[in-house]
């Protein structure tokens, strides 16, 4: 009988690199004829990951490219899996454009979105066409449909960031995710890609708990659970009507710390998603935010805009006020608003100094927007959204309309907001 | 570059509780050997506790605990880890570092040795944000800031009072969530620090804690357990709750979250329920209680807050249980205990400059 011929040296040690592949990082000064060897031992082994794919591509060799085109071998694209099951039909996702090419944006949340229903809101005061690549199952709203819908007396702007409330009006589903277009999807720190749409209508479908803190953060996360200590009675927990998720890379800083900061950049996952205690206030950032519209619908929208208004995220504080609102009337109603995951990346896009130098009057109004939010109370009668937000516009105009005219012009914003949802939202 | 976190080696005490051995201690040597240790030994005072060579302490059994507080001893429990506060008590110095023997040093996601100790002293020596949540969490870290939004008058924050470790491994779960969860570990790692904001109560766990005994240490009274007592397994949490109203109250801030110990044991769930028993129905009306205590303007230091806290729990929570009514009594006993073992401290003001 014939023994089989030893192992070369050369064999043993490709099929060592194959044991080890999670110590190699670079295969660019392997030579070609080992490189292929070893692509095929690896593939034989099952062992080739995305990761390992991209070390082989990485080295720019064309064999290796044409054997990876003649196997047909193609880059995963779907996601982690979401734990929840989310029915499509029960999410809206509304972009508000700001930039007239959606390209990149929407090939990078293509794994994302679409598999749900899109609603674009074009900023009316964008002048191009906007550029949106095929395949996804979105209505596109421009300047003439807005003022077909509001009529173009309303005296509320739906322009720059503002543009989204007009999405959040006319959607007709539960669970609404609104990203801006300057955020694509980010990696945690296993390297997997974020599902942010799948977080957040997670973070909306379990309770949060906004009345005593839980050290271990969301207790229904899995590997999670209320602490001893937690009072048994409130286990149950609350609805969450508002997910705030946060963001890699470009932080929402305001202009002058960004200015003084300049080349921070937030690289901190921070694994956890929590929700803010009643009676807390916390700057509700519009760039990453999901909210349960059936819920609390009428208190998102727009109302505080800045004498100088811009379309950099520094020169808004549109959606900081709006979650003052939020906070108050969810803390009033008895319903939950959660902060942490998901990540988005958010890119880098204009310059801190020149906001500065533009506006900071956001900045100063901060100062008395919080007290007063701070001290509100809204009666007892007030027992839906609507109603609350219109007593919170009645408290604006009084205590705040004259510390500034911006103040008075966001308590009838809102109460044309209110108007207009009840006409057109709940029809 | 951050500057380097300062040792303290001169100001922090830390405070470990014991029954059996402190062998534990090897594997902090390289970061608890320049501190000086209180060890209070609790259960039988014939029994002589092995201190590891290298460290500097004292120790403290039940004849000491007798001897040096004489009737205001009854204040202090036997056969339960709540005894730890009379190391607190004794101390001389600002800072307090608390652990538990069967607590061990964790390994951050990167592979690196947790030293607790030092994040510790980091959180307490930052400021804290009680007035408004930041997004990012801990706004003085490196790599982070406050958010958009947030107001510049706050962002001066107030003095942290107490830093609130968490623990990886085994949780801090109750006995009814670990008789149905056994086999639950903790593997997050979260990396964030937080300010638990004002108004809100948390249960505070005594496993792996820190505070400025300067600012709050009056009030870190770990109350009546064990031997004799109704209730074990809530000393901690009792601290805690009162610690917060009145950081509330004085403006002082609470934070929660890094850094991680490796909880290494897991304590028995049934004699853990027979412990907490009794807690797990009194906290639906102590959670009330506490959440609705207005402290007056002028309780302006922590211990005359503390006794109006005695006052009101004898009033309003003696009807759930007469223990209460030895609680309140317990509470005033420790904090006369309190002043006469630390006179200079007696009247602190608040933490406001």
């Amino acid at each position: 009988m014939r023994t089989k011929p030893p192992p070369s040296l050369l064999s043993l040690t490709i099929d060592s690199a194959v044991l080890n592949l999670s110590d190699i990082s670079d295969l660019s000064s392997i030579p070609d004829h080992i490189l292929l060897d070893l692509f095929l031992r690896i593939l034989r082994a099952g062992k080739l990951t995305e990761k390992v794919l991209r070390l082989f591509i990485a080295t720019g060799k064309d064999e290796v490219i044409s054997l990876v085109e003649a196997l047909n071998i193609r880059h995963v694209l779907t996601p982690v899996l979401p734990t929840t099951v989310i029915n499509d039909n029960e999410v809206d996702i509304v972009i508000g454009a700001l930039h007239a090419d959606l390209t990149t944006f929407m090939n990078e949340w293509r794994p994302i979105f679409s598999r749900f229903h899109l609603i674009i809101v074009k900023d009316p005061d964008l002048k191009e066409e906007l550029q949106i690549p095929e395949g996804f199952r979105a209505d596109v709203y421009s300047k003439a449909d807005i003022e077909r819908v509001v009529g173009s007396s309303s005296s509320i702007r739906f322009s720059g960031y503002s543009c989204r409330y007009f999405g959040f009006l006319i959607s007709r589903k539960k669970y609404v995710v609104c990203i801006d277009d300057d955020c694509v999807p980010a990696k945690d720190n296993a390297g997997y890609l974020v599902d942010a749409v799948a977080q957040h209508v997670s973070n909306l479908q379990t309770p949060a708990t906004p009345f005593f803190f839980n050290t271990l953060y969301d207790p229904f996360r899995k590997g999670a659970d209320f602490v001893r200590g937690y009072p048994f009675s409130l286990r149950e927990g609350v609805n969450c009507a508002v997910s705030c998720g946060l963001w890699l890379n470009m932080a929402d800083l305001d202009a002058p710390t960004q200015a003084l900061k300049a080349r921070q950049k937030n690289v901190r996952y921070v694994d956890a998603v929590l929700t803010v205690p009643a009676r807390a206030l916390l700057p509700m950032s519009g760039i990453n935010v999901a909210f349960n519209r059936e819920a609390i619908g009428p208190a998102i929208g727009p109302a505080l805009r800045l004498t100088g208004e811009g379309k950099l995220r520094w020169e808004t504080v549109e959606d900081i006020w709006c979650g003052m609102c939020v906070k108050v009337i969810c803390d009033h109603l008895g319903l939950g608003v959660k902060t942490g995951l998901p990540y988005v990346w958010r890119t880098e896009r204009g310059d801190a100094v020149q906001s500065l130098k533009k506006e900071w009057e956001g900045v100063k109004l901060m100062e008395d927007v919080v007290p007063f939010f701070q001290s509100l109370k809204l009666p007892q009668s007030a027992t839906t959204a609507e109603v609350c937000m219109v007593e919170i516009a009645k408290a604006v105009k009084e205590q705040l309309g004259k510390a500034h005219p911006v103040f008075s012009q966001a308590a009838e914003t809102m109460v044309e907001w209110v108007k207009l949802w009840k006409t057109v939202a709940s029809g | 570059m951050a500057a380097p976190t300062p040792l303290l080696k001169d100001e922090l005490d830390i405070v470990i509780p014991t029954i059996r051995n402190l062998d534990f201690l090897e594997m902090w040597r390289p970061f608890f050997q320049p501190y000086h240790l209180i060890i209070v030994q609790d259960g039988d005072p014939s029994k002589t506790i092995k201190v590891p060579q290298g460290f500097d302490y004292e120790l403290y059994n039940r004849n000491d605990i007798n001897r040096i507080l004489g009737p205001k001893a009854n204040c202090i429990s036997f056969k339960d880890s709540a005894c730890r506060c009379f190391g607190y008590m004794v101390s001389k110095k600002k800072y307090i570092y608390t652990i538990d023997d069967d607590c061990f040093v964790a390994t951050n996601p990167s592979g690196q040795q947790i030293n607790a100790l030092e994040q510790h002293i980091k959180n307490l020596l930052c400021p804290s944000t009680p007035f408004f949540f930041n997004t990012l969490y801990e706004p003085y870290r490196e790599g982070a800031d406050f958010v958009r939004g947030y107001p510049f008058s706050l962002r001066e924050g107030v003095p942290t009072a107490v830093s609130h470790g968490l623990w990886l491994n085994i949780p801090d779960y109750d006995a009814p969530t670990q008789l149905v969860k056994p086999l639950e570990r903790n593997t997050r790692y979260v990396d964030a620090i937080m300010t638990i904001p004002k108004g809100t109560l948390f249960p505070m766990c005594g496993m792996n804690l820190a505070f400025d005994r300067d600012l709050i240490g009056p009030a870190m009274y770990f109350g009546l357990m064990g031997d004799g007592q109704p209730i074990g397994r809530y000393d901690d949490m009792w601290a805690g709750w009162c610690c917060k109203v009145i950081c509330d109250h004085l403006g002082l801030g609470i934070k929660t979250g890094l850094p991680y110990i490796y909880h290494s044991k897991a304590s028995n769930p049934f004699v853990n329920l027979r412990k907490e028993y009794k807690g797990i129905f009194w906290q639906e009306d102590i959670i009330p209680f506490f959440q609705s205590i207005v402290l007056p303007k002028e309780a302006t230091t922590v211990q005359k807050c503390y006794l109006v806290l005695a006052k009101q729990v004898k009033e309003k929570l003696s009807k759930i249980d007469p223990y209460f009514d030895k609680l309140a009594d317990a509470m005033v006993t420790w904090i006369e205990a309190w002043d006469e073992l630390n006179p200079a401290g007696a009247s602190l003001a608040n933490g406001k400059k």
